[in-house]
């Protein structure tokens, strides 16, 4: 199918509040190989200015993609979810993460658009606090193979 | 306002990194991820979509890279933003050795606030499977 050029700016109910935790960033710094102690001692992470123990740069995706996701179930979009695979990724970190933050994410459509067959869609995640701080904005561009098409 | 360092310039290469995915690091990364999609664990659901084997997920791969950026500054958190475009997959053999992938960073601009732009390489098997990847870090 091709996407609907009105799609863009389109925007979706902020989500459920994730709270981040200490043990889930001890876990994804340890899935990355990030050994930093500032993933899992709260000392350390003192020591150098922050309240807890902080998130590697990548750790945002955990809320992000779930949240940039909703708009494959979006009807008016269309997009075939066995063919989608991840294009693009970008953060914008406002300021790190940390456990005991309770974050909501509000995705918009950036951008929509048909190439060579396959469809191309950027989704945009805002993370906040429940408060309204903005944390990181993570920008989704999600590619749906076209039948025909040879993208990797 | 902070001050870069004098040693930075445009050029200035990072330490090269490598690391090494196995199965056993893409399993973990699906748990601590959340993301099962079985072309990261399943040889079957790989090759019935066309892959040659078992590959890992991209944002392991972004999450790896990060690491010649954040091992160079000292500091996680100085990492401000990071832009990836994924290229082509890693593929991760059911062996002991698993893939290695080699990380090669330079500064590619120098930007106002103590900041500057570091352009990263990421290859596996001399083949880049990042075709884009950029951070902006803040150097004290």
């Amino acid at each position: 199918m091709t996407l609907d050029r009105e799609l863009v700016g389109r925007s979706y109910p902020p989500s459920a509040v994730y709270e981040v935790g200490r043990a889930k960033i001890a876990e994804f710094a340890a899935a990355v190989g990030a050994d930093d102690p500032v993933h899992r001692d709260p000392e350390a992470a003192r020591a150098v200015g922050h309240p807890d123990v902080v998130a590697p740069p990548t750790f945002a995706i955990v809320v992000s993609l779930e949240a940039a996701f909703v708009v494959l179930g979006d009807p008016e979009v269309g997009l075939d979810y066995s063919r989608v695979v991840h294009g693009e990724q970008k953060f914008a970190h406002h300021r790190p993460i940390r456990a005991g933050d309770r974050l909501v994410a509000t995705t918009t459509i950036d951008a929509a658009r048909s190439v060579a067959g396959n469809d191309l869609l950027t989704a945009r995640v805002e993370l906040a606090t429940e408060d309204g701080e903005a944390v990181c904005t993570a920008v989704s561009m999600l590619v749906a193979r076209g039948s025909g098409g040879d993208a990797a | 306002m902070s001050e870069r360092p004098s040693d930075i310039a445009v050029g200035t290469e990072l330490p090269e990194f490598v690391a090494r995915l196995t199965r056993a690091d893409l399993v973990r990364y699906a748990g601590a991820s959340g993301d099962f999609n079985p072309i990261h664990w399943s040889d079957r659901v790989a090759a019935s979509v066309g892959l040659p084997g078992v590959i890992a997920h991209g944002m392991l791969t972004m999450g790896v890279a990060a690491r010649a950026v954040t091992t160079w500054t000292g500091d996680p958190t100085a990492l401000l933003e990071y832009h990836v475009r994924f290229g082509r997959p890693v593929v991760v053999p059911d062996d002991d050795q698993g893939a290695e992938v080699t990380i090669r960073g330079k500064v590619g601009a120098l930007l106002d606030d103590g900041r500057v732009r570091v352009d990263l390489t990421v290859t596996t098997e001399g083949e880049k499977v990042l075709s884009l990847a950029r951070a902006i870090v803040r150097l004290r």
